[in-house]
Order: C-alpha cells, then structure tokens, then sequence
C-alpha cells in the first residue's frame, strides 16, 4: 500500500531496544530525536509524513520502532 | 601459521566490484559453505534480506559465542584469563545484555545532535589538510595527505588520544588488519595496541581530560575495569580511523574514475546527503563483518544451519542486491538512501555511523572544490585486498 493512500500511523519507539544509532533521526528528524544519552524519542506519534515515518521504521538497525495503521 | 592465505571468496574483488561467482550465489541458491580466511568453515550468507535476518537476531546468531565454534588452526593456546582480557571491552564479541550495557555507555557520545556539534572542528581539520596538500604539490598521495590523517586527527581529538603516536598506532593497526600477516603477528599487534591503550587509560584515571575517555572514567568509572576501557577505546581508535580513511580514499576514486556522478558530489550541495549513501552501499569496504555462530539448529534461505556452525555475511553482495536497488552494480550518486547494510545491522549497527558519515560529507566536496582538476595518475591506483577492510594502498593524484 503506497504512504500517501494510508489515512494515518501512529509510530511507537520502544526505549529499552533502542541501540541510539540515530538511523531514525536521519531520516524523519520531525517526527523522532534523541535525548542526550542518545536514546531515541517521539516528537510526533501521528506524523503528516507517512513514508519518511515508515522509512525510518523499516531502517531502524535494533528494531526499536514500530507502527500501526490507523 | 607461516604461509600467506589465499583470499577468500567473500573477499575477492575486481576493483570496487564484488567477484562475479558471489552475485551467481546471491541470485541462486543464497547460501554457501565457505572457507573463512583464517582457515574455518562457515556458512556465507550473501542476499540482503537474509542478511538482514542473521544481524538482526543476535539471540540465534551469537558474536560472543563465536568462541565455541573452535579456534582457527594453528594458532597457540591461551589461557581463559588471557582470552577474557583480549575480549573485555570489544562490543563486537558481546551479545546482549553484556552489550547493551557497554553500548548505552558510549551512545551518548555519537547522537546526531553531538555529531553536529563536532562539525566545525571537522571543517577545520578538513581544510588544514587540504591547505598542505595544496603546499605540497602535485602529484600528491590522496591517502597519506588526506583521506587519513583526517579521520585519524578526528578520532584522536574525540578519544583523547596523542595525535603524535599515530605512525605507531597506524602500524599496529594494519598488521592487526592485514591477512598476509601471519597470525601469531597480528595477535601480538594486537596485544601491543591493548598495552598503548591500558596506559593512556591509566593516564585518563589519574587526570580525566574533556574527551572519551575522561568521559567514561568520570562517568563510568565504577562499571568498566581497566580492561574493558582499554578494549573500548583500541576498537574505538581502530575503527575510527582504518574505516572511514578508505572510504574516503577509495569513495575519491569511485569518483575521478565517474566524471559525471563527480560533477554532481563537487556541484550541488543538497545532494551529498543521498552521494554518501550511495558510496557507502556501493563500496561496502567492511567485506563481512564479524562472523557469528548459530545457537539452535535454524535455517537460513532454505539451508539448514546446525547449532554451533559459523556463519558469515557477505555485506558487499547483499548492498548490491536487486532487491535493494534496480540495476545495483550502477553508481548513482543521486539515489543513495539509508537502507544499506555497509554499517551492518542489528544491535552491533556501527557505533561511528554518524561521525563517519560527518567526515565524509565534509571531506568529499571541500576536496573536490579545492582541486576542481583532480586526476589519478594512471597506473598509481593499487587496491588493498587482504585486509578486513578494503581499500587503497596508494592513489597518487595530481590537479
Ligand atoms: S534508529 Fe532505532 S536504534 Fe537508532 S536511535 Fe532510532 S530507534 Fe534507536
């Protein structure tokens, strides 16, 4: 299903599987950060950017975050 | 161990580009029964989704373990005390939650944020070394004016380590990486690279400074021994330099040897993002990475794997996997996204990805703007294949 048809996600980020490779802000830096021990965030959990979010869902090295259709 | 070893298969290159009998591997059957180079047997594993599988699942596929699957022949014994302190520190020989903890450690120290922070002192050491290759004339060698003592001032700086020892510790590294270096030599580097760094950690107790290791000595004192901060920071120094110097230097020749894709890395800025991508998935200088043994019996694209049995990924075949990219063998420097797996997967993802990738987009356009005329001289350029990382021995240039 292409991003664009979706009507929205909600992104997830579990803190305790997160290995801080920053993977994430790279390529949706409005919807995730990092806090200063590198541990990822969620500065947006309903991003207008669906294919950035799901893109950085798909890279994420630890398998830290996830995302469900809404 | 005295002979040289042949090289093997996961190894082999014509120039930048993988041995055509990986990519027959990867589109057949995907899995193979190889001979590692230090005379093991393992399993190489070369398309990009099992690839992926295997990095991703560190509970089937153990780096800590990897010592269960027998030592390479030839080489002498060690005693569990020596081996624990050769270990102690290294986060590629650690699973999870051993890991998890080093890790969490030293992740504060690499964000993005951090790393942009960092990014005028990189600018700065950038153009030093450009202005005394512009003084020291051409022809010049790429490598020794630029693409390493950059990355190795950079790290030096961030560690806390004297740049004046760099000669020795550069040695030390390459007999370390060097697969034509018998190995009882390359053990011996590196126990001398543990004992330059359990002094300088040492130095770090007594009067902890402003970078790393001051860092983890203040903060993290309590929890790391001596031994696991000297095994911190040898990876550290040796990963920080070794990788990003022959991406440098081997990403400049990629370049000079496609005019085009050069053009667009020397003219427009906004593309050195997806230029950096593209050259990190294109290259895949880190030919395996660290091997694995499997835990349980499982299977892998079809085959079974026996518990116990060592298993290997071939990063530079699954990079260039159609699955990941159409037509893949292609550099196109306008196309390169995040996916690859040239920093691997999983949770041994390279700690340094961000520095790296800082490094590089500073490096590769400062360098092409300051010599709009670079140009190999022929016949200069000579790859480096025995090593755990590939890359160039030398790349005389001239502008
Ligand atoms: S990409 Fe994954 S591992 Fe990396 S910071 Fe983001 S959530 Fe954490």
């Amino acid at each position: 299903m292409k991003g664009d048809l979706v009507a929205g996600v909600e992104v997830h980020a579990d803190r305790d599987v997160c290995i801080g490779a920053g993977l994430c802000v790279l390529t949706a830096g409005a919807v995730f950060d990092q806090d200063d021990d590198g541990i990822v965030v969620v500065l947006d959990e309903h991003p207008a950017d669906v294919v950035a979010a799901r893109d950085a869902v798909a890279n994420c090295p630890s398998g830290a975050l996830s995302l469900t259709e809404e | 161990m005295t002979a040289p070893p042949t090289l093997p298969v996961h190894m082999q290159r014509n120039g930048f580009d993988p041995v055509p009998v990986l990519a027959e591997l990867r589109d057949g059957k995907g899995i193979e029964r190889i001979r590692t180079a230090f005379g093991m047997q393992a399993w190489l594993v070369t398309r990009f989704a099992d690839v992926r599988e295997v990095l991703s699942d560190p509970v089937r596929f153990s780096n800590a373990r990897l010592q269960e699957a027998g030592r390479p022949p030839g080489l002498p014994p060690v005693t569990p005390e020596e081996r624990a302190r050769q270990l102690a520190g290294n986060l590629l020989a650690a699973d999870p939650p051993d890991h998890t903890r080093l890790r969490r450690m030293l992740t504060p120290e690499f964000t993005v944020r951090r790393m942009r922070r960092l990014e005028p002192r990189i600018r700065e050491i950038v153009h030093e070394h450009l202005d005394a290759m512009e003084r020291h004339g051409p022809p010049a060698d790429l490598l020794a004016e630029f693409a390493l003592p950059v990355p190795s001032l950079v790290i030096c700086e961030l560690l806390g380590v004297p740049y004046a020892d760099r000669a020795a510790f550069q040695e030390r590294t390459h007999r370390q990486l060097d697969l034509r270096v018998p190995m009882e030599d390359r053990l011996e580097a590196g126990k001398e690279s543990r004992a330059y760094m359990a002094e300088l950690v040492a130095r770090a107790q007594a009067e902890p400074g402003e970078d790393m290791l001051g860092m983890l000595v203040r903060e993290h004192g309590h929890d790391l021994t001596a031994d696991e901060l000297a095994g911190i920071a040898s990876l550290l120094l040796i990963a920080g330099h070794e990788t990003t110097a022959n991406m440098l230097g081997l990403g400049t020749l990629a370049l000079l040897r496609h005019p085009a894709q050069l053009a667009i890395v020397r003219d427009e800025p906004d593309r050195v993002d997806s230029a950096v991508e593209e050259l990190l998935r294109w290259l895949t200088i880190v030919h395996t990475g660290t091997a694995k043994m499997a835990t349980v019996d499982t299977e892998i694209a079809r085959q079974p794997i026996a518990a116990g049995d060592l298993v290997m990924c071939a990063l530079p075949t699954a990079n260039r996997d159609p699955e990941l990219r159409t037509d893949p063998d292609r550099l196109d420097v306008t196309r390169g996204g995040v996916g690859h797996v040239a920093f691997g997967h999983g949770v041994h993802h390279c700690l340094g990805a961000p520095l790296a990738r800082m490094e590089m987009k500073i490096g590769f356009p400062a360098l092409l703007q300051r010599f709009p005329g670079l140009a190999e001289v022929p016949g200069t350029a000579t790859f480096r294949s025995f090593s755990i990382i590939y890359g160039l021995t030398s790349l005389q240039v001239t502008w």
